[in-house]
């Protein structure tokens, strides 16, 4: 148990005790509209997630997570809504079978690209193959000609406009601002009501320990010593023989893959999707919950993407004139007084007086764990 | 496509489409410059630029208005003003950021970013405040009303043809300021090498905190132009975030010349566009585009040869 490949004891206990907070604290304490929330606020922890392996360990800034949030929830929604508008279920339309904003919008036939999304298991690989392939492209044609930094970020802004923008525009295909709302069965089985988001909630919950365990995995294998290694002298690691772009382009691809397995989740928990989470504002967003839990933190990350989202719906619930100044305050906050976010606060303050209560009862610990968060100082 | 017009209507049509992509072009090339010169130069990504150029547009119209009420005689010189004050608020709102916020930052440029971004919510938060949600727009005085008859079939709009004047003179301002004063080649040698130009006794601190602030301002003015052919609301200015760093990147950093030029190309290709398609379409093409040929010429289109 104290060392292997995919965590060491301190790890072990921090990845137990979320387990027991998210599987049984809050299910016991919430009611199924405030767990629901959770939920909601859960599949931003994936793109959290992998925010941290792309950004704190790899160094690479991408403001377009939203992009693959996205392309995973629409996907995930395309099939929920094909099934959704089934023809007894669209008798009133013009043209029924087909979903209703087409219909709105004179559109008689269902698209090319909307026929394969009757199939669940096409729908699976779709998630993680469109914005998996999407970003290798990125990747690709960015980090092989060495573009980074500040560059790659404003270039990623760039492709979440572009596709804010399409998505918006091509009302007719995509449902337009107001997305796919109106999500009802997942193969005949209705998630709509509490019994059924309770059992989306604990799949949900089991998919992001999975991340977890896989991002985990990446962090303590020799890959994860590369990215750290590139993202602070990135010329010794390529001079030392490794091929530097394609680290990257696996970085950014895991967090892509990660973001779109939240946007499914998201449409799957919600129950909509909508161009709102796809642009600039919400990737953006996203970068913050990582920022704010500590961007070298795998779990850091996930209690930052709650502590945020809490705070927001609380304070814009009571506060709504208050609640921009906050978010924009504690952004200053963060990058000025605190890089390393949340878990960093711990690893300094905290985890010292722990370590210091344990080891003046027994005089002799067993093994000094590493602290979980101290890889080094953060990227640039 | 064509066969409703006649080749006359045609051309009208193109140079009228042109002339809107030219206004287009003003805007971008006016806030392009201020970020050119904080991004291209200093390497700050200042995500609160268009939150400045917001700024001096209410400045202009805090002016207009106080014009209107107590001196309407002189209403019809209000602009110029205006663009002073502009220029005055934003600078100083940047001198003061740069004091603030960005000097201990200039060796994270990913966290300039988050920092700025942080502003710019709270920038627009209180402009919500102060203005209200509502968008405002500025009453033109009567000169610039109306538009100029160039043929039977061709007309531009009066205050187009001001913002673009404006716009030639700030360019021609600013690089005589950057490429010929003693200051800019101040700011030039700290920024080409930040040790050497301390030790030859410049005063790096004092010469970052002055083209920051140079920077905003530029901005300010370039919302004071904004309202002239826009309506001013508090989230104005992140619409055109995006577009500006695009220009700037695709013009190549740190070079005037490429700036002024993509802000030129991407602001025709997008209303010559606008002509064929929708609004939407054309902007998702134009700025396809754009990150296509940045992919394949990730260093913009005028890149200074620079050892690294």
């Amino acid at each position: 148990m104290t060392e292997n490949r995919f965590f060491n004891r301190s790890e072990f206990i921090g990845i137990l005790l979320l387990a027991v907070f998210l599987v049984v604290v809050l299910p016991l304490t919430l009611d199924v509209f405030r767990l629901n929330l959770v939920a909601k606020y859960l599949t931003y922890a994936f793109v959290a997630l992998g925010l941290v392996i792309c950004w704190g360990y790899g160094g690479i800034l991408s403001l377009g997570q939203g992009v693959f949030f996205g392309l995973g929830g629409y996907c995930m929604a395309m099939f929920l809504k094909l099934e959704a508008s089934s023809v007894e279920n669209t008798k009133i339309q013009s043209t029924p079978g087909i979903p209703d904003f087409m219909d709105w919008n004179q559109i008689t036939a269902l698209p090319l690209f909307w026929k394969p999304f009757h199939s669940l298991t096409f729908t699976i690989a779709a998630i993680i193959l469109v914005p998996g392939i999407f970003a290798l492209i990125i990747g690709t044609a960015m980090f092989k000609r060495r573009v980074g930094g500040t560059y790659f970020a404003i270039i990623t802004q760039a492709v979440a406009a572009i596709l804010t923008i399409l998505i918006v525009g091509q009302q007719g295909y995509t449902g337009g601002i107001n997305g796919m709302t109106d999500l009802r069965t997942l193969k005949g089985w209705d998630i709509r009501p509490d019994h059924a988001k309770i059992v989306l909630y604990f799949f949900e919950v089991g998919c992001l320990f999975a991340c977890i365990m896989i991002a985990q995995f990446v962090r303590h294998s020799k890959l994860g010593r590369i990215l750290v290694a590139m993202r602070e002298k990135e010329d010794r690691v390529r001079f030392s023989g490794y091929s530097v772009a394609n680290f990257k382009i696996f970085a950014f691809c895991i967090a892509a893959v990660f973001a779109a397995i939240g946007g499914a989740m998201f449409a799957l928990n919600v129950g909509f999707m909508s161009p709102s989470f796809v642009g600039i504002v919400p990737s953006i967003e996203m970068v913050i919950y990582t920022a704010v839990g500590g961007r070298l933190s795998i779990l850091g990350a996930i209690y930052g993407t709650l502590l945020v989202n809490f705070a927001k719906t609380s304070l814009s619930e009571t506060f709504p004139e208050l609640w921009l100044f906050g978010l924009g305050g504690l952004f200053i906050a963060v990058v000025l007084a605190f890089p390393n976010g949340l878990a960093g606060i711990w690893s300094d303050y905290v985890q010292p007086r722990i370590d210091r209560l344990i080891s003046s009862r027994k005089p002799k610990p067993e093994g000094w764990t590493d602290s979980s968060v101290a890889d080094g100082a953060p990227a640039e | 496509m064509f066969g409703d017009y006649s080749l006359g209507d045609l051309g009208s049509i193109f140079v009228m489409q042109g002339f809107a992509g030219l206004i287009l072009f003003s805007v971008y090339v006016l806030m392009a410059l201020g970020l050119a010169i904080i991004f291209g130069q200093m390497g700050v990504i200042n995500m609160a630029h268009g939150e400045f150029m917001i700024l001096g547009a209410y400045v202009t119209w805090m002016t207009s208005n106080f014009f209107q009420n107590y001196l309407p005689s002189l209403f019809s010189g209000y602009f110029f003003l205006a663009m002073i004050l502009a220029f005055v608020a934003s600078g100083a709102l940047g001198m003061l950021v740069e004091w603030v916020l960005i000097r201990h930052l200039y060796k994270r440029p990913l966290d300039t970013l988050l920092a700025t971004w942080g502003l710019s919510l709270m920038l627009q938060q209180a402009y919500r405040s102060v203005f209200g949600a509502r968008e405002v727009g500025v009453e033109l005085p009567q000169w610039m009303l109306g538009s100029l008859h160039v043929t039977d079939s061709i007309e531009v709009p009066i205050n187009g043809v001001f913002v673009m004047c404006l716009t030639v003179l700030i360019t021609i301002a600013v690089a005589y300021v950057m490429y010929k004063s003693r200051w800019g080649r101040q700011v030039r040698a700290v920024v080409q090498n930040r040790i050497m130009a301390g030790a030859v006794g410049i005063n790096t601190e004092k010469v970052d905190r002055y083209t920051f602030g140079l920077g905003c301002g530029i901005a300010g003015v370039a919302g004071s132009a904004f309202t002239m052919i826009g309506s001013t609301g508090p989230t104005s200015g992140q619409l055109y975030i995006v577009d500006t760093f695009l220009v700037v990147v695709f013009g190549g950093a740190a070079s005037l010349i490429g700036t002024i030029a993509s802000a030129f190309s991407i602001s025709q290709t997008q209303s010559t566009l606008e002509f064929f398609m929708s609004g939407s379409m054309a902007k998702v093409l134009t700025l396809l585009a754009v990150v296509g040929i940045l992919m394949l010429r990730p260093q913009g289109l005028f890149a200074l040869k620079v050892r690294k």
